[in-house]
């Protein structure tokens, strides 16, 4: 065998180079988010339940919202009836945010984390803030 | 995989291009395949005066004769304030729901320079919410939709911005956001336009038109127009032979626009 010398050390560097990332992330995740609850809205409910309950949102809120606009625009029946039976309407800017009026320290807050970006605010917006 | 809706959409055109397989391109080359599939879902004969028809058919009815500037201007800013509806000042980029022209451009086939009545008068256009809307055939991933009470509807969500939309619609009900119609709203705001909260605003690359208020009907409110000038507009089920539009329409005479097309307009001009 030629130059095996020379095979092992540019293996050792390819090694190290390939590895890097791996090692320089390890160990600094940042730190999981904590979503703001504290909102006027929340803050004046008798129960602190958002629309179904907690786990469903925080793992479903996705299909959940699309579920939402095909039943508000292509079914045309903007009341949607929470699996306690109760009746919510059917709103991305007057309902969720109206509850969550801390859009930055609520979605963005998660999103931001999980390096989502979500294209809904590309026309919907936070009607509480000041900024379009 | 981060693509935002942009990107994905001018890969997927790209995409249809390449292999001409894409559903709308496909089915533009084969028109007879439309109609086929429109006399199965039974567009075809959704008429007002069937008895197997709808129950409710929303319709428009606009007192041409009760008109002025004045009232115009209000209709009009109520209801692009409303849906946030950008003004641009520019034609190039102008996105209208509701907007005025004159009898000359709003009748064409039937214009006749002699008559004094017409000419000269306002007309307000909006969409017609045809019964068989010539849109909702072309619309390649079926954005544009007409509800079971007559509305035609634009779900933006789905709009992919190819706009046979409007090349379908004879009545120029249709604009295209060429631009972000927020860096016109920011500077309206600036200068003192008020932004209605309860709506959104739409994105660069969207079709959009009068929806008649479906987020207000919905509320069992009155279509922001009518609400601005109750004594020009008035709207009711043409589906039922009582209501006040039918009432309406059996005591005044009133045109309806390019009935030749075969479209059946929602939208009446009493004169
Ligand atoms: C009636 C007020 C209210 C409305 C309306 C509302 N929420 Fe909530 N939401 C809450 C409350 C209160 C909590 C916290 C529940 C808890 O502490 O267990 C919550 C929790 C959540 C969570 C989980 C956050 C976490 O703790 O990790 C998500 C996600 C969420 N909401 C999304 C939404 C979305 C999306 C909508 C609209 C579809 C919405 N909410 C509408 C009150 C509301
Ligand atoms: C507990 C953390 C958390 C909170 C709070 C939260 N989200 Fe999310 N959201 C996520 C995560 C994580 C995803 C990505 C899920 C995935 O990609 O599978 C996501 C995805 C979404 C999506 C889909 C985006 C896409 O590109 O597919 C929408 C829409 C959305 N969130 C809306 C909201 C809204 C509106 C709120 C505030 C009312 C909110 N979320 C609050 C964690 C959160
Ligand atoms: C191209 C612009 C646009 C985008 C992007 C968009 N929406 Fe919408 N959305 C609208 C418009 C306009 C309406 C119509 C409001 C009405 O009729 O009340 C609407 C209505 C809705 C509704 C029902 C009515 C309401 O008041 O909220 C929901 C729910 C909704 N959108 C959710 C979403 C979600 C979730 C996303 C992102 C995944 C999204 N939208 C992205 C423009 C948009």
């Amino acid at each position: 065998m030629y130059d095996t010398g020379k095979v092992i050390i540019g293996l050792a560097i390819f090694a190290c180079i390939f590895l890097f990332p791996f090692l320089y992330s390890h160990g600094s995740a940042a730190p999981k988010p904590k979503p703001s609850l504290d909102t006027p809205a929340i803050k004046a409910l008798p129960q602190k339940k958002c629309v179904e309950d907690t786990k469903f949102m925080i793992t479903t809120h996705m299909q959940f919202l699309n579920n939402w606009r095909d039943q508000a625009l292509r079914d045309g029946n903007r009341w949607y009836v929470n699996k306690e039976g109760k009746k919510v309407w059917i709103s991305l800017q007057n309902t969720c945010l109206r509850c969550h009026s801390n859009k930055k320290e609520f979605c963005d807050k998660c999103h931001n984390y999980a390096g989502v970006d979500p294209y809904c605010w590309d026309c919907h917006y936070d009607p509480n803030g000041s900024k379009l | 995989m981060n693509m935002d809706r942009r990107k994905f959409l001018k890969a997927a055109g790209l995409t249809t291009l390449v292999g001409l397989g894409g559903k709308g391109v496909f089915e533009l080359l084969k028109p007879g395949t439309v109609e086929a599939e429109m006399a199965h879902e039974g567009h075809e004969e959704g008429g007002q005066e069937k008895g197997s028809g709808p129950k409710v058919r929303w319709a428009m009815l606009i007192d041409i004769m009760a008109l002025n500037q004045e009232k115009i201007e209000k209709i009009v800013h109520t209801c692009h304030h409303l849906h946030n509806v950008p003004n641009w000042g520019d034609p190039k980029n102008e996105i209208k729901w509701i907007w005025e022209d004159e009898y000359e451009h709003v009748f064409p086939d039937s214009y006749n320079e002699y008559n004094h009545i017409l000419a000269g008068l306002p007309f307000l256009l909006m969409c017609n919410h045809c019964d068989n809307p010539p849109c909702v055939r072309v619309c390649p991933v079926q954005a544009t939709f007409k509800r079971p009470d007559g509305i035609v509807a634009q779900d933006y969500h789905r709009c992919i911005g190819c706009r046979f939309c409007m090349a379908a619609c004879p009545y120029g009900s249709r604009s295209f956001n060429w631009l972000d119609p927020r860096v016109s709203l920011r500077k309206e705001i600036a200068q003192g336009r008020k932004l209605n909260k309860r709506f959104p605003t739409r994105m660069r690359g969207v079709v959009e038109k009068c929806n008649f208020c479906v987020e207000r009907l919905a509320e069992g409110k009155d279509p922001g127009c009518v609400e601005a000038a109750p004594d020009v507009m008035f709207y009711g089920n043409l589906a039922d032979p009582n209501s006040n539009v039918r009432k309406i329409l059996k005591e005044r005479v009133s045109l309806r626009r390019k009935l030749e097309l075969g479209t059946k307009p929602s939208v009446f001009y009493l004169i």
